[in-house]
């Protein structure tokens, strides 16, 4: 008995808080019918939206994978001064606001930031424009690599490495040899987590971006434009279009479970 | 610092290019952009940070963020734990559909889960029920969000846990009440603490999922976040900054409170 209230409850909490409105935007995305949904999403501040997503998330996505795996390297193989506060910096963009974020950005890269001025005279802008968007996305998304990978070198600890660096490998290979298959699938894991991120990120994006539809216009920035110029239909089909993405995300996360286990 | 007491193999010079790179790529992208955000507050001296950040509508948004994200994942850490002990315990056909579910907060965008709320629980909801521009809407947003902190931290601990000591206390005499309180529980605690911490960080400094769903306005649904963008928009670079050291603090002190539980965690363990 007590088990069914249990379940009851723990069903129910998730009802009402994920499946049911999650549930309602997609019914309402289509109730006008498939081709206003693909009208909705065609517009061309729509299509430029999605592609400007991607193409952020196509930089962010490979930058962090990288320097995620050398930085969880560099954590578990290397005793170093600071190995605390480098871990813990590497969580701060998980418990920072991504708003403070943004703001920070334009702090050091705006205008009036510290490195601004000389960027913008050198021909770069970066706040406003497309490099600030990917900086400001690579900060939120930063950790998720790492945090996977981390874990997985500490399993496996060095030996094997050491063996292969015994028999005469270099570094090199034996961090292609050795190293990378071992930690394939945290990688996998960590770049689902990130690209999830990447694609989803909203506040510190919106700061750095100016919003400008048509052009520094994310998919994310498109949902709260719309809904904000009375265009809520707009609105909910873009939501379904990165709602979709979501779904995929935990698609490959279940799968990748599987395979890791 | 270190916690594991294995003496150090001699270590060849592993890494050199790996630590280089990340110091660098770490102070770029984080270290010195909140460098610049902290001397940017206090650029009018340490009185000018303190107007801007007990300015009555700062105070009104900050005090409203800490008290709506602790309610919120008080209310989580006990939902969660139910949740991750049906995950867990339970059998029923779907659960591993629902145990995916659990992600899609993470996975789905902040300003979508806001939208679907907004629909549910909005002006033109189905079911005739309207939070929207009231804090109970900013509580929904949060818990929203914070969902799978909680359950995703409790699961794992869950999974492991003997059940022989369970048996063992049932076999003695004490009810289920007693063994979850006097034996389940005890164990389950660092995990749920420290699932907490972490959403109740996530909380404070979350932005996409109430800005449309709260009506942001001062003094009454206004969150840190939000005021923050507020200002940021009306030019007040010194008064955002301001604010946004604090929640930067508040964030840096959950981290180092979390990384302590789970060292206390350890010990416990030994």
């Amino acid at each position: 008995m007590r088990r069914y209230a249990l379940r009851f409850v723990a069903l129910g909490y998730l009802a009402a808080l994920l499946v049911v409105p999650v549930g309602l935007v997609v019914y309402r995305a289509f109730q006008d019918g498939i081709a206003e949904f693909f009208a909705a999403i065609t517009t061309p501040a729509a299509l430029h939206a999605l592609w400007l997503t991607i193409i952020i998330a196509l930089i962010a996505v490979p930058l962090n994978t990288v320097f995620g795996v050398m930085c969880a390297l560099a954590i578990v193989r290397r005793r170093f001064r600071g190995h605390g506060l480098v871990n813990s910096v590497v969580d701060l963009p998980l418990a920072l606001s991504p708003v403070v974020v943004g703001l920070a950005l334009v702090l050091v890269y705006g205008r009036n930031g510290w490195w601004g001025a000389w960027l913008i005279d050198n021909g770069v802008q970066v706040i406003y424009a497309l490099p600030g968007m990917v900086i400001a996305t690579v900060f939120v998304s930063l950790p998720f690599v790492v945090r996977e990978v981390v874990p997985v070198l500490r399993e496996i600890g060095d030996e094997q490495e050491q063996a292969a660096a015994t028999l005469g490998a270099s570094s090199w290979q034996t961090f292609w040899k050795i190293t990378l298959p071992a930690i394939r699938w945290g990688v996998a894991y960590g770049v689902v987590l990130t690209t999830a991120r990447a694609l989803g990120e909203f506040g510190a994006v919106s700061v750095v971006s100016g919003r400008i539809a048509g052009r520094t216009e994310t998919m994310t920035l498109h949902v709260e434009e719309r809904f904000q110029a009375f265009e809520v239909q707009d609105a909910y089909a873009a939501s379904v279009v990165l709602a979709l993405l979501a779904v995929c995300t935990l698609l490959a996360m279940t799968l990748l479970r599987r395979e890791d286990a | 610092m270190s916690s594991v007491a294995v003496p150090a193999p001699r270590r060849r010079r592993e890494a050199p290019l790996a630590l280089g790179v990340s110091t660098a790529y770490l102070s770029v992208i984080v270290l010195i952009p909140l460098a610049a955000l902290t001397l940017r507050s206090l650029e009018g001296g340490v009185s000018a940070f303190w107007d801007a950040v007990t300015d009555p509508q700062a105070v009104a948004a900050l005090k409203l963020t800490f008290a709506i994200s602790l309610v919120v994942v008080l209310i989580n850490a006990v939902a969660g734990t139910v949740i991750a002990w049906v995950l867990v315990r339970d059998s029923f056909g779907g659960k591993s559909l629902v145990n995916a579910l659990i992600d899609l907060p993470f996975a789905l965008p902040t300003i979508v889960a806001g939208l679907t709320l907004l629909a549910l629980y909005g002006p033109k909801s189905p079911i005739g029920v309207n939070v929207a521009y009231t804090t109970a809407a900013l509580v929904l947003a949060l818990l929203f969000v914070t969902l799978p902190f909680v359950v995703r931290t409790v699961q794992p601990v869950l999974l492991e846990l003997d059940r022989d000591m369970e048996e063992a206390a049932q076999s003695l005499g004490a009810t289920s009440f007693q063994t979850f309180r006097r034996v389940i529980f005890p164990n389950l605690f660092p995990a749920i603490l420290s699932g907490t911490a972490l959403g109740f960080a996530r909380a404070l400094g979350e932005f996409g999922s109430v800005v449309l769903i709260s009506g942001n306005q001062p003094f009454k649904t206004e969150v840190a976040s939000v005021y923050i963008f507020g200002q940021i928009e009306s030019d007040n670079v010194t008064g955002a900054a301001a604010v946004s050291v604090v929640l930067l603090v508040a964030s840096l002190g959950v981290l180092l409170a979390i990384g302590g539980v789970r060292r206390w965690a350890t010990r416990h363990d030994q």
